[in-house]
């Protein structure tokens, strides 16, 4: 089923261009991709709710709801996907690459807004455009691992948290504000600091090797 | 008016440094004379009868603690010195004025005829070394570490190889030169040369990057080198000097190296390890003698570097394991002053060392004995440098295969320059026995440090700028990057396990579910241990704030009147589940509230709102600032009612360690920029805790601050309706204000 891994790197040089990756790196995700499917050519959320190692992880739903969600795609559209094709599943992972030496400092940047928008859409659950106290709030809880004592301190820190933004980037709201939520501006000015297209990668096998079984 | 202030406390200083400088002297040879001297009192005794010594001086029973007191207060007074002077001590580092001094204090000594003291390795090593490689550890900054250990290894450990070969080898061939009249220094002479000379020394490098702040990534890589490349140094030196009586080394004798490097390293590291854990257990069971705790983490620090030492193995890495162990436990088991003491002593303690070693080193150089040979001094130096910049060049273009992050040609040319030598080199050389190449080894050895830490050290700074390295980033505490450094921890493992492959996120998710399972309820005393990191980390940040509202608090005026009636209204409410009610004396409570009432003047409240939820509109005051004031005094009933009922461990828990404090941006700070330290919205407390008292029922969420928008406004408004009335009533203190208008009585 599917094209035979060591080809689909050279069949579809679009896929290079678009995702940024290299040919050997493809192939390794696409046999990835097919372990994870059972060889099939999408992957839903069954698929990579069944991987053991990500049992512990305290924010899995999200990232798994990362993988389906169209804004990931570069398409400009809203909502979520039901099952993912191996292009769309590259172009989730694409969003983690390192910056290389050769990037100018204007590519850095756009990589960095990039990898900002991923973590934005993970954040923002509705899709509005804004991340919300509530949403927020569901962030720290899942970092929190919150059993029912921790409910409270995750709302403090919440609230702290949103403080923080809305003073930094709002300086003198009037008496009358409401601080509707996080917008993208925002979001980029508070973790500005952090440097995340240094931070935000992982590194990706070049050389044809992939261990076996699921996780 | 200043210039002249300046002007004369520039003369002041001078002039009482040269008096220091006479006075050493001059004590440095009284010591022979006072023992004769009491000799011929005592003969003169034996003929007739003495009457009471009234006043007598009797030196030599304290001569030597008495003159090592001396030397310390005068290196002291020396780099308080500096500092008067401004426009030099921007130029040259503060280690290289120090080895100047130590030149002048070596001089005059000289010209006194006396021997003046010389850096004695045993001193160096056993004394003067170690608190600075504590201080090292202890505070090294771990994730930027781990990070790039694999990078500051490879410098370290082929690096420093590379570097000792090499120097050994070309240093052999030059002294073939028939004009150099060295020939007859062998091989493993110049390799044992080679070896000493090689490694980077974190002493002076620490006293160099200190000052130029540069970014994190590269001073790790250069600090780090600096730590692990020891193992390398203690194994090549013992090696090339047993064998340097020999005169020849076998292969096996080479391969046992090999294994002796890695028994040192790797020893060191357990041993380090071991002592680490000792102490990190041992810190669970002091919370009742709070006052010892800084002993513990300075004694087995301690004993591990001694112990690594008796059994030849790296004493720096043993030292710089137990404190990177020992600390995140130890934290959170201690208590918040000793948590300043141990920090306090340590930086303390290293800048004493690293003061008295750089004086040592330029009184030594007075002292000698020299042997100038040009030829070999010349090339030592060449050679150093070049051996340097080949070295990292040609490492990290291997090591930039592996590496996500490269590293530039900027990087490189900063790692190249920041190889400096220091006084582990010219105290290893002081260790050689033989004594005619000793001197010139020593020779060379000196001018190599000299030349490092004068010309490399004055340089690497104007370099930095001219080369726009990137500098290090003024981080401020935020709780948002907090949170989002765990995020991305989370999400990048995830994203590696969807990738099936085991890579460096899995292994360090691994880790600390380990520690967090395991370790912590071994090593941490009471609930702590199970405490989250995200929430420690914001206890922290809240802690650090109250501390400073109080500290900041004690700057500010009193107010005319502070009612005791208020005061003694005042109780602790029942504690929130889970938190006992600390130990918290009566007066000093007082102490705190009228600290904190002082600053009732200077209340800003720079966010006025975050939603509209919290505007209660309340339908007896209407004017602006009285509802304003009014959410101050909630917030500020909740930051100081959580501040006083903090459990007693916690109360001390230590700040945050990268917290940066900085008024204006401190996300709770009520102040606007005008007045910044003055009284965060402070001036709530006494009537906010005097309601708390009355109404002891309110669920827990008075125990934090909170601030913005909530979506049960319903909740919110009949607390609002019955605070103002009841604050209305116990407010006492009206006090002048610019802004509120305090209308109630």
């Amino acid at each position: 089923m599917g094209a035979a891994p060591t080809r689909i790197g050279q069949q579809d040089p679009e896929l290079v261009e678009r995702t940024g990756f290299s040919p050997e790196q493809i192939n390794n995700l696409h046999k990835r991709f097919l372990q994870l499917s059972g060889n099939k050519d999408t992957i839903s959320r069954e698929n990579l709710n069944d991987i053991p190692a990500l049992a512990y992880n305290p924010i899995k739903s999200q990232i798994i709801e990362a993988f389906f969600d169209k804004r990931n795609q570069h398409d400009s559209e809203v909502g979520s996907l039901e099952e993912i094709t191996f292009q769309q599943f590259l172009m989730v992972m694409s969003h983690f690459r390192p910056p290389t030496l050769e990037m100018t400092a204007e590519e850095k940047e756009a990589m960095r807004k990039e990898k900002l928008r991923f973590l934005f859409n993970m954040h923002d659950t509705d899709g509005d455009g804004k991340i919300t106290l509530e949403e927020y709030r569901k962030v720290v809880e899942e970092l929190l691992s919150s059993g029912s004592i921790e409910q409270e301190s995750a709302k403090e820190i919440t609230d702290a948290a949103m403080l923080e933004v809305a003073s930094t980037n709002v300086p003198h709201m009037g008496p009358e504000d409401f601080y509707e939520g996080i917008t993208f501006e925002h979001f980029e000015q508070i973790l500005k600091g952090l440097e995340m297209e240094s931070r935000m990668h992982i590194r990706f096998l070049d050389t044809a090797t992939v261990h076996c079984g699921k996780s | 008016m200043a210039g002249l202030g300046s002007v004369c406390s520039r003369r002041l200083a001078g002039f009482v440094s040269l008096l220091l400088l006479v006075f050493m002297a001059v004590i440095g040879s009284a010591s022979p004379d006072a023992a004769t001297g009491a000799n011929e009192t005592l003969r003169n005794s034996s003929e007739h009868r003495k009457a009471f010594p009234v006043l007598a001086f009797n030196y030599e029973h304290v001569s030597k603690p008495f003159v090592i007191s001396l030397w310390i207060l005068l290196a002291l007074l020396m780099k308080l010195g500096f500092h008067l002077i401004p426009r030099v001590s921007h130029i040259v580092p503060e280690s290289c004025l120090l080895i100047f001094v130590g030149l002048l204090v070596g001089g005059i000594i000289k010209a006194m005829d006396q021997t003046p003291p010389v850096l004695d390795t045993k001193l160096f090593f056993l004394y003067l070394l170690p608190p600075i490689i504590l201080d090292a550890g202890y505070f090294l900054p771990i994730r930027p570490f781990t990070e790039n250990m694999g990078t500051i290894l490879v410098f370290a450990v082929v690096g420093t190889l590379w570097n000792a070969f090499f120097i050994g080898g070309m240093m052999f061939a030059v002294c073939q030169i028939e004009a150099a009249q060295v020939g007859h220094v062998d091989l493993l002479s110049c390799l044992l040369f080679g070896s000493i000379i090689s490694a980077v020394d974190p002493v002076a490098v620490l006293a160099v990057f200190e000052e130029i702040h540069i970014n994190e990534l590269l001073h790790i890589l250069v600090f780090g080198e600096s730590l692990l490349n020891d193992a390398v140094t203690v194994v090549l030196y013992h090696l090339f000097e047993e064998f340097a009586h020999e005169g020849t080394v076998t292969v096996g004798d080479a391969l046992l190296g090999v294994v002796s490097f890695f028994v040192v390293s790797v020893g060191g590291v357990m041993v380090g390890f071991i002592y680490g854990v000792l102490g990190a257990f041992t810190s669970r069971f002091t919370s009742h003698s709070r006052v010892i705790e800084p002993l513990f983490v300075f004694l087995y620090s301690y004993m591990a570097y001694l112990s690594a030492e008796v059994f030849h193995l790296s004493g720096i890495m043993s030292l710089i394991a137990c404190g990177v162990i020992m600390r995140p436990y130890v934290e959170a088991n201690i208590s918040h002053k000793s948590y300043t003491t141990i920090k306090y002593f340590l930086k303390m303690w290293s800048s004493v060392s690293e003061t008295l070693i750089f004086i040592f080193l330029g009184v030594s150089t007075v002292e000698g004995p020299h042997n100038w040979n040009w030829i070999f001094v010349i090339f030592t130096l060449i050679l150093c440098l070049l051996s340097r910049v080949l070295g990292v060049v040609g490492l990290t273009f291997i090591i930039n295969k592996f590496r996500i992050i490269k590293l530039t040609k900027k990087d490189q040319f900063i790692v190249a320059y920041g190889g400096l030598r220091g006084a582990i080199a010219f105290s290893l050389g002081f260790l050689l026995t033989d004594t005619e190449k000793k001197d010139m080894f020593l020779t060379a050895i000196i001018t190599v440090i000299f030349f490092t830490v004068f010309v490399q050290g004055m340089t690497i700074r104007p370099l930095v700028e001219l080369l726009a390295v990137k500098k290090k980033k003024e981080s401020k505490a935020s709780i948002n990057e907090e949170i989002h450094t765990q995020f991305l921890d989370h999400l990048l493992t995830g994203i590696e396990d969807i990738c099936g492959h085991y890579g460096h996120h899995h292994w360090k998710d691994k880790l600390n579910r380990f520690n967090r399972k395991y370790v912590k309820k071994w090593l941490i005393a009471g609930d702590r241990s199970s405490e989250p990191q995200l929430i420690s980390f914001y206890n922290k940040m809240e802690m650090k704030e109250a501390m400073m509202l109080v500290e900041s608090g004690s700057a500010a005026k009193l107010p005319s009147l502070a009612s005791a009636a208020s005061l003694q209204n005042a109780q602790q409410r029942a504690p929130p589940k889970q938190r006992a009610i600390p130990s918290i004396s009566k007066t000093r409570e007082q102490e705190i509230r009228k600290i904190l009432r002082a600053n009732l003047q200077k209340t800003r409240q720079r966010l006025r709102s975050y939603s509209r939820h919290d505007l209660f509109s309340d339908p007896f005051e209407d004017s602006m600032s009285e509802i304003r004031f009014r959410k101050q005094r909630v917030q500020m009933e909740r930051r100081m009612s959580h501040y006083l009922t903090v459990p007693a461990n916690r109360q001390e828990t230590p700040s945050a360690r990268k917290v940066w404090f900085e008024p204006e941006h401190k996300v709770y700070t009520y102040d606007e920029s005008e007045s910044p330290r003055d009284g965060a919205a402070l001036e709530t407390l006494p009537d906010t805790v005097s309601l708390l008292s009355e109404s002891p029922q309110r669920p827990g969420q008075s125990s934090r601050l909170r601030k913005r928008g909530d979506t049960e406004p319903s909740a919110n408004a009949p607390d609002s309706q019955e605070e103002p009335q009841k604050l209305s009533r116990c407010f006492s203190d009206p006090g002048p204000k610019e802004e509120e208008e305090e209308g109630e009585g």
